[in-house]
């Protein structure tokens, strides 16, 4: 454009004409455009030889450029893999080794060496373990119990109420997601005509039915037989994982699916009793670290609060 | 439709180098105020992230924006991520401080404030130092390439590059501590990014301001293609002015019989000696006397060149002025208060107000608080009904904050946080997040009801912050 001879009215036009009196100056391309436009060339050369970019036959050329990561072989030494750039082997790497990663290591650490009651005790850490939790339970327990640990009545026990069939210590929560878990409550052979009375009178622990009388004492008598592992008065024992009778939860029998007609909540647990239960979980030791069964256990624990 | 009235053109050529300009050094207003603008703007640029600047929490670095905490530091005033909407307030702001100068004095940016502009003139300044001025420059251009210019351009380069380097390391001393960054990036201990931003930055500086310099105003800049937009016959512009300098049989040199006005009046010549000057000192190269042009950046040089021949004359000054269009047709004098420049005026006022009650009255804490939707209740053994919440609270304040937690619109609750904490703790300048279990005992008359958190700070340091929620029964 710095073109001396470039006066008024006798610049070199294209000699397209627009509407009548639009002209385009024909000025050429200033070099540095074409140098620039060289400079794109050599980078995407430059491009091809660091990263994958060709494809060809079933394959495509890989680059010179490398990630490397740590995986853990067979015998659970630690191996240094070397791959070709690629953006999966890049996130492995960031995964290890990036800055938010190794940060969360530097806790993960802090929180290893600390007692439950430390880690409850400093909002900060409790808000780590819980958000770590978090992430477990969604990657291993909520499949069955839920994305809240809300539980399937009948299947998979709620873990957002207060009830803790085997006891609320983190101690036991982390030994049971260590080594799974067999519940079990064998079929009964209640006689025909005592299992109304005896499901009427497991309603009335639990204040959902009225009973009262012959039918009462009936009820109480074939309930002798349930009261080994649920307790003389049906609260419950944790070290079977017997659950509390007296309650107003149902984990198993859907009581409070009946909406109140008795008949049906009758059936549901004379169903329960005449089929026994079985409910497995297996056990997570052999997948999970300690430190994070511990984190585990807290999120678990506190989402229902005690 | 394009049609051809010309069959036999063709271009001479598909690509043209630059044209290396030598542009004359000048005094005047203008210069000055040129010299004095660069003098502060280098003067903030290249001191303030050496300002320390004590925190309670965060760096004692006055202007400092921290990445990984993702803070902006500016002085006391500490801009959070959800403080983001004053960063667009104020480049709503600029927006319209760009159109309302430039719908008054043209483009005065280009000219006085542009980072181009600065940098190009320091440039240049340094090349007139090593190389001498514009005649020198040009003898030196077309001399073989031998010792004496192998060595001037090898200076100049050479100080070039510190000048783009310490650019560089300044620009990048404001994403961290910058004593701290100084140590580590010449003991090879700095992050990557300071050593990539650097060079970038060293790079571009000199390529833009050494070597392109005007062709980036003329082929790069954007800015520069839309700005006529924003011109009327009124704006300003640096202008010469025709009708004075060309008179009615056009502008002729000092000769024998036309030295003085009088007499190149009477022959109908004009006041413009064509001595060139304002040529000669223009940073793009162009010749104002051609008319408003793409290139011309509004440095006002040539005005200073042309006022200097006029007063060493002993004639006006003025030949080349800031004029609006309408003036130098009709001789009337520009409408300063005109309706587009008072629009443009209330609109950049109305900005700045925003952004100042943005910055004052940006709370000083805040809380968000999200129910737990999975499940949204829970029967608990006693038969009451539990929901969570997540109450997030976030404390911008530089000292800690401690709440009380109250719950309104069920009288029969429990609250309890997660850790059996007593009251909610928030560090200074920080967040925390805490679960929050709400237990009521059964209502079957209602489904949901419409409950408000309230933190009350313990030390009644801010005004309780409220937040509403559901309490969901079944
Ligand atoms: S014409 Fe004048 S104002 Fe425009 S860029 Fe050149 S010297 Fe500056
Ligand atoms: S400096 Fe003034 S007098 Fe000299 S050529 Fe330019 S307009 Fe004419």
């Amino acid at each position: 454009m710095s073109q001396p001879e470039n006066k008024q009215g006798q610049v070199e036009t294209t000699g397209h004409v627009w509407d009548g009196d639009l002209r385009e100056y024909n000025n050429p391309l200033p070099r540095w455009w074409l140098w620039a436009f060289y400079i794109t060339i050599i980078f995407s050369v430059v491009y091809w030889i660091l990263y994958p970019a060709w494809p060809y036959g079933d394959t495509y050329t890989k680059g010179i450029n490398t990630v490397e990561y740590t995986v853990e072989g067979e015998n659970g030494e630690e191996k240094t893999v070397t791959e070709h750039w690629n953006t999966r082997a890049l996130f492995t790497k960031n995964m290890q080794s990036s800055p938010s990663a190794l940060a969360q290591q530097e806790w993960v650490n802090k929180v290893k060496d600390m007692s439950f009651e430390e880690i409850e005790q400093d909002p900060d850490t409790l808000q780590f373990a819980m958000s770590v939790g978090h992430g477990t339970f969604g990657d291993y327990c909520a499949a069955c119990h839920g994305a809240g640990g809300q539980g399937k009545i009948g299947l998979f026990p709620n873990l957002a109420d207060n009830a803790w069939l085997y006891g609320n210590s983190y101690e036991t929560i982390v030994s049971k997601i260590d080594g799974g878990i067999n519940g079990m409550m064998p079929a009964q052979n209640v006689p025909e005509d005592k299992i109304d009375d005896l499901a009427k009178y497991v309603l009335s622990l639990s204040g959902n039915a009225e009973i009262s009388g012959e039918a009462a004492s009936r009820g109480k008598q074939a309930f002798a037989t349930c009261a080994g592992c649920h307790g003389q008065n049906g609260e419950g024992n944790e070290a079977m994982g017997a659950p509390n009778l007296t309650d107003a939860i149902w984990d198993v029998a859907d009581v409070p699916g009946c909406g109140g007609d008795t008949a049906c909540q009758v059936d549901e647990i004379k169903h329960v009793v005449n089929n026994g239960i079985e409910r497995q979980m297996p056990g997570f030791g052999d997948r999970l670290t300690e430190t994070q069964m511990r984190m585990l256990a807290i999120y678990v624990r506190q989402m229902g609060g005690n | 439709m394009a049609q051809h009235d010309d069959p036999s053109y063709a271009a001479d050529e598909l690509y043209a180098a630059r044209e290396p300009i030598h542009p004359k050094g000048i005094r005047g207003r203008f210069r000055r105020f040129k010299n004095a603008v660069l003098l502060i703007a280098y003067g903030v640029f290249f001191l303030l992230p050496w300002v320390r600047w004590e925190r309670l929490t965060g760096p004692d670095q006055a202007v400092m924006f921290d990445i990984p905490s993702r803070r902006y530091y500016l002085f006391d005033l500490v801009i959070h991520p959800q403080d983001m909407f004053l960063l667009a307030g104020f480049l709503i702001l600029a927006a319209w401080l760009l159109f309302f100068v430039t719908g008054l004095v043209g483009r005065a940016f280009c000219g006085y404030f542009c980072f181009q502009t600065l940098w190009t003139d320091t440039f240049m300044k340094v090349e007139a130092l090593v190389q001498g001025d514009r005649n020198k420059r040009m003898r030196l251009e077309k001399q073989p390439w031998n010792a004496e210019k192998i060595t001037k351009k090898g200076i100049t380069i050479a100080i070039w590059t510190a000048i783009a380097f310490w650019t560089g390391f300044t620009f990048t001393a404001y994403w961290a501590d910058a004593p701290q960054l100084f140590v580590d990036f010449f003991t090879l201990d700095a992050a990557k990014a300071a050593y990539i931003t650097t060079g970038i930055l060293t790079v571009t500086t000199l390529i833009a301001a050494g070597f392109a310099r005007e062709q980036v105003c003329i082929y790069m800049c954007p800015y520069a293609r839309f700005q006529s937009v924003m011109f009327d016959k009124e704006t300003l512009l640096v202008s010469y002015d025709a009708k004075r300098g060309e008179g009615e049989s056009g502008r002729k040199p000092l000769k024998q019989g036309l030295m003085t006005l009088d007499e190149r009046h009477g022959q109908g010549v004009g006041d413009c000696i064509d001595c060139k000057l304002c040529v000669q000192v223009c940073p793009t190269g162009i010749d104002i006397r051609d008319g408003l042009q793409l290139e011309c950046i509004s440095c006002g040089l040539c005005i200073d060149a042309c006022d200097q021949i006029m007063t060493k004359r002993g004639w006006p000054t003025g030949l080349i002025r800031y004029a609006s269009e309408q003036e130098l047709e009709t001789g009337e004098k520009p409408n300063l208060l005109k309706f587009r420049t008072i629009g443009y005026g209330i609109a950049t006022l109305a900005a700045t107000a925003l952004l100042l009650y943005g910055i004052f009255a940006r709370a000083p804490a805040d809380i968000s608080v999200q129910q737990v939707r999975q499940p949204l209740f829970t029967v608990l053994a006693s038969g009451d009904i539990q929901n969570n919440y997540n109450v997030k609270i976030n404390n911008k304040l530089q000292e800690r904050l401690d709440f009380t937690l109250a719950l309104e619109g069920l009288p029969d609750a429990k609250v309890s946080v997660v850790g059996d904490f007593e009251g909610l703790s928030v560090p200074a300048d920080g967040s925390r997040k805490y679960l929050v279990h709400v237990r009521a005992p059964r209502d079957a008359e209602v489904d949901r009801r419409k409950i408000e958190f309230v933190l009350t700070e313990e030390n009644g340091r801010i005004e309780p912050l409220e937040h509403d929620a559901t309490f969901v029964f079944r």
